[in-house]
This record gives structure tokens, C-alpha cells and sequence, in this order.
């Protein structure tokens, strides 16, 4: 039961099958069994997600209409506000902070009787790409549990690949979801920036963060896409317009007459040989299924990784300044006579990891006095420039495609104490977020000389998010045939996996 | 080559309200010389003539109608206070002594 598709689930409790409470146990089971290998949860709410099923079956019972996804459960990346469940984005700063409010995301998958299960591990603050800054461990890959699962949301895309949740929320900044999905042989959607609400997201950078589905098909992260996404008037950003239609798009799959662009500089030197040749035979795929294949040429993003962090970094050192020990979360050094500065500048060092403190430290002195315009003010320019080269591309292209990361996953702790070679992990992935596009991650098969996942990226212009769920569903059916079952029924047990 | 001293970094801290130890201060130092080596890459084609993005949308002011609606309870707002008094959040002194 735990290894159908969100939508198969979605039918069986339609047809009266299962019971919500009968799925919600068997992911329960499935965490107990294997979550102390994986390690994808922070917090597991038994008795809520139970007490959700519940209302959810007495409801069907009843005859009331319900949302397509109703009762179908899901993982919460940590860095999501949901009322009463402990909260801490990874950081020991948060460390036993139930929030008193819900997110707009959380509101939604409530509105939409999704199940919540608990909150998902990731890097501190969303900070990272492997989930090895969590202040609470690392995540395992449920492909090899000596490698990463991604990150920041390496809890979430781990926890769907383990088969704990057949739906998740991650929130991308510079590849947070495309990343994790693409190490673990999942579904990644990061949607337009401002098409999903960021109210209850704790800001890492505001004008990047955007919150988004993870699944394990095309029309899942479609149906969880439109169950979260729209307008929301305590998000001063998101975009007041009519959300697109991508489950339409993700169950039609057409691809006939569409052109795909090929971005040159996201392919080549750096990017490992079977991330390639997986590359390639998804277009060849695509291309037998009708779309047009063309290559593009995006020159500025070689700038994009710079331009990134100097950006990140100076609105998480504003974004962060919250943290300040007064209101909520921890306190340390409150001796009597002590200052409000040295119980923050305490509290800040015990409170945050290595990886927070670095970027914090490097947007305070980008955003600083005479340095501004070299760093900051340089970087804003860049972001024009890799936004010009997305619309110049986009004129030529209905979406752009390339792999999603230059490598399968690596090992835990091989590039911990290296943070440049962590960040260009995100080097296929970070131009997305600086221009508030669309991009997609989805599983085109394995590595050869690994045999580990790889991902297939397609982006579209903001707002045609619709265009990258057509190109999805028609790759992942092309590769279905192909195949002959999905990519996670390859996947190595797990001890104790049900 | 851009680097930071010691010093330096101890400023930014300072400014950042992170109380950091020697150890700590003299190794972020050495990362920051690698780091903002890569970053400043970003110079060579910021050009005078380019506009800057702050914002992926052309962001305008936001205004609803002002119309009174349930906000937290103080109980709620006091949830995660690490201290609290007379329904208060309770804070370390802010100002000296004197």
C-alpha cells in the first residue's frame, strides 16, 4: 500500500478501498521500522495524523465532496510553521519552539484533508546541500545510506524514496527541492516564485525562498501543486493570478509541437559522465515523443553561483537578525546583570551552526559600508543579466532543459570541510531561483558507473508552470515504457521496510 | 586577491551578534579569502550600464481595507518566550547601569 502513488492512494480511499487511518498507519509502521536508518523525520505527530485521518474518513462516511489528495499523508520540511508542532528548521536555536500560528501552506494542506505526518530534516536554516548541517544529524540516502540525500530538504525527498510519505513539502532557494529529488529518484517542483505563499516559511532569503511539492510522480507533485498554491493576501509577494493548470498538464503529457531548449553552459565540463548520458537519452525521449529539440545559450550563468552567494547570504544575515533570544526559541546567558547584547551574541554562538555563521558573517560584510556595490550591489547586476539570458532563451524555447546536478550523490562528509565545492552542487539549479521561474526536477534513471539516481531539470517562464508538468509526465511516460516500472521499485530494501 | 584579517572578521561578528571564539575567528579568515575570491567573479560583468534586480517581481505597495480581524491571543504570543512577566515578554536590561 505505502509503495502506490499518491493518486493511486487518492482512489482507493475514494472507492472506499483503504481508509485514511488504515494509510496513515502504514506510514507510521513504515517510520518506525526504517527511520532509524534513514533519519528523514525531526518530529512524527502519531496522534495527529491519526486524529486527521479520522475526521477525514468520518467525512467521506458521510458523503461530504472532498479534495482530490484528501486523506493521503504527507511529510512537512521543518522550516514550515504548523500550530502546536515543534519547529526548528534544523537549527538548535529553535530548539522546542511550537509555533502559535499555521502556514498558508499548512492551512491549505488542512483545507485539503492531507494528512500531516511530522516535519522532515534539512540543513540548518535551508542552509545547504546535503543535510549534513542539520543541528540534529544528517539524513541518510535510502539509495546507499553512506551517501547524502541532497539538501536543504534531504529529510523530505528521503523520506518519499524510504516509502515514509508518498507526498512532501520542501521550500527552494538555490535548489533545496530540485536537488534532493534528483539524489534520491524523486519529484521535485520549485514553482514560480510568488506561486506558492511564503507566509509561515521561515525566511532564509526572501526574494529567492519558494515552497513547493515533492513526490514521487509527475501527477502527484501536480496534484499537490494546485492543493497549496494561489494567492495569499499575508504574503505582500505572491502573485495574484489564477494558479496554472498543471494537473491538466501533468495528465495530458503532450509534448507535440513543443520546443526544448538546451542550455549549453549546464552540461560539459564538471557534470559526470553518467549524469550525461542520462541527459541525453531523455532528449532523444522527448524528441521521439514530438517536441523539438534546440539548443540555447545562457552566458551569464557562469556568474550565477557568485552572484548567489553574495545574494543569500545578505538577506539571511538581515532575515536571521530575528533570532535575537528576546521573544522565542533559546536564551543563553540571561545571568542577572547580564545585557540584552551578550545574552544575544551568546545565544547566536551556542544557537547556530558553522555553515549559518559563515553565511552571516559574509552578508554582513557584503551589505557593509564601501563594500556594498563591489559585492552586493555587483551581484543584483548579475541577477539582471542571468534574468536577460532567461528571457532571450524563452523566446527561442517554451522551456529550458539540463541535468539538475553535476553529480549523483556523494558520501556523507566528503565535502564538509569544503564549502565552494558544496555550493556548486546548486550550479544547474541556482540560476532558476534568481530569476523566480519554474523548475522541475524528476528521476531519468541511474548512473552507470554508480549506479545511483540522476535528474533531468526542465524550467519554464514565470507563471507557465504548466509547461514543465507537460515535459515532466511526457519523459516520465517515455521512460516508464522503457523501464518497464519506476525507477524507486529498483531501489535496495531497507531493513525492516514493510 | 580580497582577504580578511582576524580582526576583521571579529568586527563582522560583533556586528552580527555572534560571540565567536579565537579558533573560530581565525578559520572563518582563511575561508573567506577562498570564498570571496569566487564570489567577486561577479565584478566582471556588473558594468555601470547594467540595472539592478533586487526583487524577481516588478514589486508594488500591497493595500487591503482595514478591518479588524482575530490576532493572537497574548497567550499564544507568549507561547515561546524564553521569559515572561505581568504578560510581558521579559528581556535582559537593555541600557547600563548608569
Amino acid at each position: 500500500m505505502i509503495r502506490n502513488s499518491a493518486s493511486e492512494m487518492a482512489s482507493k480511499l475514494a472507492s472506499g478501498e483503504i481508509t485514511s487511518v488504515a494509510l496513515t498507519q502504514a506510514h507510521l509502521d513504515q517510520i518506525s521500522a526504517v527511520d532509524k536508518d534513514v533519519h528523514a523525520f525531526l518530529h512524527v505527530d502519531t496522534e495527529g495524523a491519526l486524529a486527521q485521518a479520522a475526521a477525514v474518513d468520518a467525512k467521506r462516511k458521510s458523503g461530504e465532496k472532498l479534495s482530490p489528495l484528501a486523506g493521503v499523508p504527507l511529510a512537512l520540511k521543518d522550516v514550515m510553521t504548523q500550530k502546536g508542532i515543534p519547529t526548528t528548521c534544523g537549527s538548535k536555536i529553535l530548539e522546542g519552539w511550537r509555533p502559535p500560528y499555521d502556514s498558508t501552506v499548512v492551512v491549505n494542506l488542512k483545507k485539503n484533508d492531507i494528512v500531516i505526518l511530522g516535519k522532515t530534516n534539512m540543513d540548518e536554516f535551508a542552509m545547504g546541500s546535503s543535510t549534513e548541517n542539520s543541528a540534529y544529524g544528517p539524513t541518510h540516502n535510502p539509495w546507499d545510506l553512506t551517501r547524502i540525500p541532497g539538501g536543504s530538504g534531504g529529510g523530505s525527498a528521503a523520506a518519499l524514496a524510504a516509502f515514509e510519505a508518498p507526498l512532501a513539502i520542501g521550500t527552494d532557494t538555490g535548489g533545496s527541492i530540485r536537488q534532493p529529488a534528483a539524489v534520491t529518484g524523486t519529484v521535485g517542483v520549485k514553482p514560480t516564485y510568488g506561486g506558492v505563499s511564503r507566509y509561515g516559511l521561515v525566511a532564509f532569503s526572501s526574494s529567492l525562498d519558494q515552497a513547493g511539492p515533492c513526490a514521487r510522480t509527475v501527477l502527484d507533485a501536480a496534484l499537490l501543486h494546485e492543493a497549496i498554491a494561489g494567492h495569499d493576501p499575508k504574503d505582500s509577494t505572491s502573485i495574484n493570478a489564477p494558479v496554472p493548470a498543471v494537473v491538466a498538464a501533468a495528465k495530458a503529457g503532450n509534448v507535440k509541437g513543443m520546443k526544448i531548449g538546451v542550455v549549453k553552459e549546464l552540461n560539459g565540463d564538471g557534470y559526470q559522465k553518467g549524469v550525461r548520458a542520462r541527459f541525453e537519452e531523455s532528449l532523444e525521449l522527448l524528441a521521439a515523443a514530438g517536441a523539438e529539440i534546440v539548443e540555447v545559450s545562457a552566458p551569464n550563468f557562469e556568474y550565477a553561483l557568485a552572484a548567489y552567494y553574495l545574494i543569500a547570504p545578505s538577506e539571511c544575515s538581515s532575515n536571521l537578525a530575528r533570532f535575537d533570544a528576546m521573544r522565542y526559541g533559546l536564551r543563553v546567558g540571561d545571568n542577572d546583570g547580564a545585557s540584552a547584547e551578550s545574552v544575544m551574541n551568546l545565544t547566536r554562538e551556542v544557537g547556530f551552526g558553522r555553515e549559518v555563521k559563515r553565511r552571516i558573517i559574509l552578508g554582513t560584510y557584503a551589505l557593509s559600508s564601501g563594500y556594498y556595490d563591489a559585492y552586493y550591489g555587483s551581484a543584483q547586476k548579475v541577477r539582471t543579466l542571468i534574468t536577460q539570458d532567461f528571457n532571450k532563451a524563452f523566446e527561442k524555447a517554451d522551456v529550458l532543459v539540463s541535468p539538475t546536478c553535476p553529480t549523483t550523490a556523494f558520501k556523507i562528509g566528503e565535502k564538509a570541510n569544503d564549502p565552494l565545492a558544496m555550493y556548486l552542487n546548486d550550479i544547474a539549479t541556482i540560476p532558476v531561483n534568481m530569476a523566480g521561474i519554474g523548475g522541475m526536477s524528476l528521476p531519468s534513471g541511474v548512473a552507470e558507473e554508480d549506479g545511483l539516481p540522476v535528474g533531468f531539470q526542465i524550467m519554464s517562464p514565470v507563471m507557465k508552470d504548466d509547461r514543465m508538468y507537460s515535459v515532466g509526465a511526457a519523459l516520465e511516460a517515455a521512460l516508464l515504457s522503457k523501464w518497464g516500472a519506476p525507477l524507486l521499485s529498483t531501489i535496495p530494501a531497507l531493513a525492516g521496510s514493510k | 586577491m580580497t582577504s580578511l584579517s582576524r580582526d576583521d572578521v571579529a568586527k563582522l561578528a560583533g556586528l552580527a551578534r555572534i560571540e565567536m571564539s579565537d579558533e573560530e575567528l581565525v578559520a572563518l579568515s582563511n575561508e573567506f579569502t577562498v570564498i570571496l575570491d569566487a564570489v567577486a567573479r561577479v565584478q566582471e560583468v556588473a558594468s555601470a550600464d547594467v540595472p539592478a534586480t533586487s526583487h524577481p517581481l516588478p514589486l508594488r505597495n500591497v493595500f487591503r481595507p482595514d478591518v479588524v480581524i482575530p490576532s493572537l491571543s497574548p497567550a499564544d504570543a507568549l507561547s515561546g518566550a524564553p521569559a515572561q512577566e505581568e504578560q510581558r515578554f521579559r528581556v535582559p536590561q537593555i541600557l547600563g547601569e548608569e
